[in-house]
């Protein structure tokens, strides 16, 4: 295998990782302010579909990325509604939101089932896609692409740089403290699930406009992504960076499946495809495990010096959630 | 900043927890509020502060009319509240929480607000590091960080919820000289407390609450006995007092030591006798709860033992204290205590030793649960949730859910909610109990109740834990100023000489 | 009185949720230019239309009414099982695995078949008591424990399918060889339907009511689902109570699986589970997590989608139209209770 081809699989790493870092960046907006969204499987799909169909009807990307993001902001709105205002289990909603969606996209796409659409081209930076190895990674890329990386930084800087984003953290962290330092926190939240909701629904086009272009029903190869994501955001500590990183390990995690399904003929292709999945699991647990009761009483069983040192570590790589995760707010 | 209270009124159900209060704080003192838990100190602050609205009454700031609808109002207003549980974000670093609320650009310049910081802390003699992380702070230092960021968002008003809780001593000279440089400053202090101490050394003036009635005001100096009449009324004589104590020992601590943030008590040996009921006094939150929780391996010990009935069980799970014949009853009825959604009858079945065969037998638990709802008068039917029941018949509820022969009862506040009547009847019930060897440890706030029914006392202060008072030759003065923080040296020196 | 009276308003209010839901559906239909009631009566049809299509809905009833008995035990204890659909499967390749294993043995079939369905109850309990321990031992919420043993599950069964299992010759899409017919479950006359089958679901029924309703063990598990604390005060040791609602949870998945393998497609197949499992989930929200209503709910279920089956074929619709109804049911149904309760239920 040559050099060439690596740096072209790598640079397809980061192509096809695009979709997943701009969920999960998402995501992490959401819960950063205390709101989990179960419903992204569902969004992912839907959202790919609707933004397929428009992309075919109006012959725009544009049009068909904004369609994608409209369908994550409304079933957001569905998702803030029913658990902000009315109280309801955000998991179940969410839940059911992940299946009716899913149903809806294969019910609504059959028509455009492998339809003819417009595709996102690379567009290549001049000057910088001549750097040697660099270039060729992230500078030969489509504009979606470059947005995707942006936006770590953007949401990255949003949330530990800003003002607003040291609000948005508070209200995620704990709610009463952030109302009484002037925050609405009602719609606050209901704001960052829906702008959350539209990044997730940016990344469903996304794929059928230009990482697997087209929709093919359940064949497209989408169902599942939406539950990845919501384990990354876990894995990524609710920080942009890390979850990016994360989504790109998932992604290069797939693309080295494909790559060694030839060296490994005993092992079926759809086995090294899910390869990822349990890592995934494996990733949660060492990043959990620090929360657990027995790891406490481990740890306090140990001489002190130890001690010290172990839980420094500990902590340094467990992710702690944000402390409103899920809770509803009451005022008083 | 002159604050006055008119005729404020606050009902929550059939509690009425501020009576009518009319108020006149001058700008430029620091003003006590004192009163026992419950006595509607917290609802009153809560309404100056906008976490909560009147039912009638009105707040004037310096002679104007105004009506606080939110947190973010009252600061606007110029009013901030530093509250006991510090609201604030411990997994952030302090100068973010310090930013975290303030107007201005959308990226805040963290060079110029650290240096704002530091030019503030200065003048109180703080020394907080502002790249450090709030939850590696202590509650005092996470008091003074909230103290500044009220300041720095203009409070010219500062109410102070129990800020000597959880402090060190240091800690809270710090703390006092920078109220009193505020006070100079002509900031209106509020100091609202239960600690006698504390306001006699602090406060110019004292508004006390008891019932939710402002019982009066009093000026410096004051009089600790006057005080302690105002906060826990006249003393009412309950009736005989009966010892039932045995010499065997149920329950002995050894050289215990124990830490729950942010508190520590050290060094607590004590025994038990089958039989005897011991009364922890103290303020809530002294440390008293702590210790409970420690007799029933609710919270391990970090060195010591904890031996029930010659069995050393410290580091034992729960359970093996339950099985030990060891029960507790918790404060927080519904989350620790019953479960919502399940009824009476269901909770007899779990409590109950007998009839554990597969199936339950409803007939049965349904009698048991009626049999127990006449006898231990609670007003309520087998089949009703736990939650539809009122405070009060939860509790008795809880306390019928015991078994039958335990040897120790670990009861936090067994009659709070409860009137005198039935009330009483529960402790008939208990003494029943120290009548066939069970021996009680209760947490109350009730002193009277303590002194009552108590064979000996323990006193809870800051984590401090006295040696065992006969509760029979301690006077309700005496206990309340021991709770306060006073009186200390004088009553253990003697006993220890004598 | 009173409380006729809140029931009957959260039956209404349920009707409401049926209600808003077809309408929902219709404005689909009609979006996609489609008659709504040519649709429903479609649907109708397809499921009770004659004895086969009746049969085929009980063959989707059986899985369904076992997989949400299972759920009933998670969700007493207050755990979202999510990954009751790898429970399936695991029960289904458990199942088939030990058949292949007696296949050439000289075991009489019919003990074959009780070993194996026992198999598949052990797998589907093997693969949830992994869910518990990654949640009790792990600290992993237990959705996404279970959606990752999920996955895994779905990669064994295809692995094993194309490869350690595949057909002689050719692996594909449509699973292993089938079994010998000695070794199936028997069916009724000529139906698609096993009366075992159907049994098992009644039985299974039968014993989540009483153990949830009537056991000590089932009402210790809603004291730790309604309120762990204090059900640990009470003497309850919570943490064992969790995991075994998980093992009694994959015992009744891994019975679906094992009744898919034996009674209904003969082999392993790739989606061998048939999203059964979330089905499950969202009947048992729909029915408030209550085991009475769960036989005719799931009945319902197992119509639409057995009805749904004529959608394509008459209607050119994707058969997915009846998930969209399924779904936009439960969440109707919840939000018009989330309603009531904000606005009616101060009172």
């Amino acid at each position: 295998m040559g050099n060439d081809i690596i740096l072209f699989g790598l640079a397809g790493v980061i192509a096809s990782g695009a979709p997943i870092v701009i969920a999960v960046i998402g995501e992490t907006i959401t819960e950063r302010a205390g709101v989990i969204n179960l419903s992204l499987n569902g969004v992912i799909l839907l959202s790919a579909m609707a933004g397929f169909w428009v992309a075919v009807e109006s012959d725009s990307l544009f049009l068909g990325f904004l369609a994608g993001m409209i369908v994550g902001a409304l079933v957001a709105t569905i998702v803030a509604f029913s658990s902000i205002t009315l109280k309801q289990s955000q998991v179940a909603v969410g839940f059911i939101l992940a299946i009716t969606c899913r149903d809806l996209a294969y019910f609504l796409g059959n028509p455009i089932m492998g339809a003819q659409g417009p595709i996102m081209l690379s567009t290549s930076i001049p000057f910088l896609r001549d750097i040697p190895i660099l270039g060729r990674l992230f500078f030969q890329q489509s504009l979606m692409t470059y947005i995707s990386i942006i936006m770590i930084v953007v949401a990255w800087f949003w949330i530990f740089k800003t003002r607003p984003g040291l609000m948005l953290q508070g209200i995620g962290e704990k709610p009463a403290a952030a109302y009484v330092r002037g925050a609405n926190v009602h719609k606050m939240r209901y704001l960052y699930t829906i702008v959350g909701g539209a990044l997730v629904g940016l990344a469903g086009p996304l794929y059928t406009l230009s990482v697997k272009p087209g929709w093919k029903g359940t064949i497209t190869g989408l169902d599942g992504i939406g539950w990845i994501v919501l384990a990354i955001t876990i894995f990524g500590g609710w920080n942009p960076v890390r979850a990016a990183f994360g989504a790109y390990l998932f992604a290069f995690l797939q693309w080295l499946g494909l790559v060694l399904q030839p060296y490994m003929t005993s092992i079926p292709s759809q086995v090294l495809q899910v390869a990822p999945f349990p890592l995934m699991i494996l990733t949660l647990l060492f990043v959990n495990m620090g929360n657990t009761e027995w790891m406490d009483r481990l740890i306090a069983s140990l001489p002190d010096k130890l001690r010290v040192r172990v839980s420094k570590l500990i902590r340094s790589m467990q992710s702690r959630q944000p402390g409103g995760l899920g809770i509803p707010f009451d005022r008083q | 900043m002159n604050v006055e209270f008119k005729n404020i009124n606050k009902h929550f159900g059939p509690v009425h927890a501020n009576v009518d209060i009319n108020l006149c704080i001058n700008s430029g003192s620091i003003y006590g509020i004192l009163g026992e838990n419950g006595a509607g100190k917290s609802t009153l602050m809560k309404v100056l502060s906008g976490f909560m609205q009147p039912d009638s009454g009105e707040i004037l700031l310096d002679g104007k009319v105004v009506t606080i609808d939110s947190p973010a109002d009252a600061i606007n207003y110029g009013i901030g509240m530093l509250h006991q549980d510090p609201l604030d974000f411990p997994p952030m670093r302090l100068i973010e929480n310090f930013i975290v609320g303030q107007k201005g650009g959308l990226v805040p310049s963290y060079k110029n607000t650290i240096k704002q910081f530091q030019e503030l802390q200065k003048k109180f003699g703080f020394s907080l590091d502002p790249d450090a992380y709030v939850d590696t702070l202590t509650v005092g230092e996470r008091q003074q960080l909230e103290i500044l960021r009220l300041l720095w968002m203009g409070a010219n008003a500062l109410i102070l919820d129990e800020p000597t809780t959880g402090i060190s001593s240091l800690q809270k000279e710090k703390l006092f000289a920078a109220l009193r440089i505020l006070a100079n400053q002509g900031k209106t202090i509020i100091f609202v407390s239960h600690k006698l101490e504390d306001v006699e050394a602090l406060c110019s003036k004292v508004a006390i609450l008891r019932k939710g009635i402002l019982v009066g005001e009093l000026a410096a100096p004051f009089n600790s006995d006057k005080l302690v009449e105002m906060m826990f009324g006249k003393i009412i004589s309950l009736g005989e007092r009966y010892n039932l104590s045995q010499e065997k020992i149920v329950l002995a601590l050894n050289d215990l030591y124990i830490e729950q943030y942010p508190l520590r008590i050290e060094n607590v040996n004590f025994q038990l006798r089958a039989g005897e009921v011991i009364g922890l006094a103290g303020m809530e939150g002294s440390g008293q709860d702590i210790l409970l929780r420690a007799c029933v391996g609710l919270i391990r010990p970090i060195s010591g033992k904890v031996i029930v009935k010659d069995i050393d069980l410290s580091n034992k799970t729960y359970h093996t204290y339950m099985d030990n014949g060891v029960s507790f009853l918790p404060a927080s009825r519904l989350e620790e205590g019953l479960v919502p959604g399940l009824n009476l009858a269901e909770h007899f079945t779990i409590a109950g030793d007998e009839k554990k065969g597969l199936f339950i037998d409803k007939e049965y638990f349904k009698e048991k649960a009626e049999k127990m709802i006449e006898e231990y008068h609670i007003i309520g039917r087998p089949d009703l949730n736990v939650e539809s029941l009122s405070g009060g018949n939860q509790q008795r509820a809880a306390l019928s859910l015991l078994k039958d022969s335990l040897s120790i009862i670990l009861l936090e506040h067994p009659t709070r909610g409860l009137d005198i009547e039935s009330a009483i009847y529960m402790w008939g019930k208990l003494k029943e109990r120290c009548q066939q060897g069970t021996s009680i440890f209760f947490i109350s706030g009730d002193l009277e109740e303590i002194l009552q029914y108590s064979d000996r006392i323990l006193v809870f202060f800051s984590g401090r834990v006295s040696p065992p008072l006969e509760a029979s030759t301690t006077t309700l003065d005496q206990l309340g100023q021991l709770i306060g923080g006073k009186g200390w040296d004088q009553v253990f020196d003697i006993k220890e000489k004598s | 009185m009173n409380k006729t009276r809140t029931r009957s308003s959260s039956v209404l209010f349920q009707l409401g949720g049926l209600v808003f839901s077809l309408l929902f559906v219709s404005l689909i239909l009609i979006l996609v230019k489609s008659q709504p009631l040519e649709a429903f009566r479609l649907i109708w049809e397809g499921a009770t239309g004659n004895a086969t299509r009746i049969s085929s809905v009980f063959v989707v009833w059986v899985p369904l009414v076992l997989v949400t008995c299972g759920l009933l035990a998670t969700f007493t204890a207050g755990l979202w099982n999510i990954g009751i659909e790898g429970q399936i499967t695991v029960g289904a390749i458990f199942t088939t695995g030990a058949i292949r294993l007696f296949l050439g043995s000289s075991l009489s079939p019919v003990l074959v078949i009780i070993i194996s369905i026992l198999v598949g109850m052990i797998g589907g309990a093997v693969w949830a008591a992994l869910a518990g321990v990654l949640k009790t031992f792990g600290g992993v919420n237990e959705i996404f424990g279970g959606l990752g043993l999920n996955f895994i599950a779905t990669a064994l069964n295809i692995g094993l399918i194309f490869g350690a299992w595949s057909r002689p010759g050719v692996a594909s899409m449509s699973g292993t060889e089938p079994f010998p017919e000695q070794f199936w479950l028997p069916t009724f006359q000529d139906f698609r339907v096993s009366l075992w089958s159907i049994a098992f679901a009644i039985i299974g029924l039968v014993i989540i009511y009483f153990l949830l309703q009537g056991t000590h063990f089932g009402l210790r598990l809603k004291a730790v689902g309604k309120g762990m604390k204090s059900a640990f005060r009470m003497g309850i040791p919570t943490w064992q109570h969790m995991m075994l609602s998980f093992i009694i949870c994959g015992l009744f998945a891994g019975l679906a699986g094992a009744l898919q393998v034996t009674a209904v497609y003969h082999r392993l197949i790739p989606a061998i589970s048939s999203g059964y499992g979330f089905m499950g989930l969202m009947i048992a929200m729909l029915i408030n997590y209550q085991a009475i209503w769960l036989a005719p709910i799931a009945l319902f279920f197992a119509a639409l989608n057995i009805g749904g089956i004529q959608l394509p074929i008459v209607l050119k619709l994707d058969s997915s139209l009846t998930g969209v109804l399924q779904g936009s049911l439960v969440l109707f149904v919840m939000i018009s209770q989330g309603i009531k309760q904000k606005f009616l239920g101060k009172k």
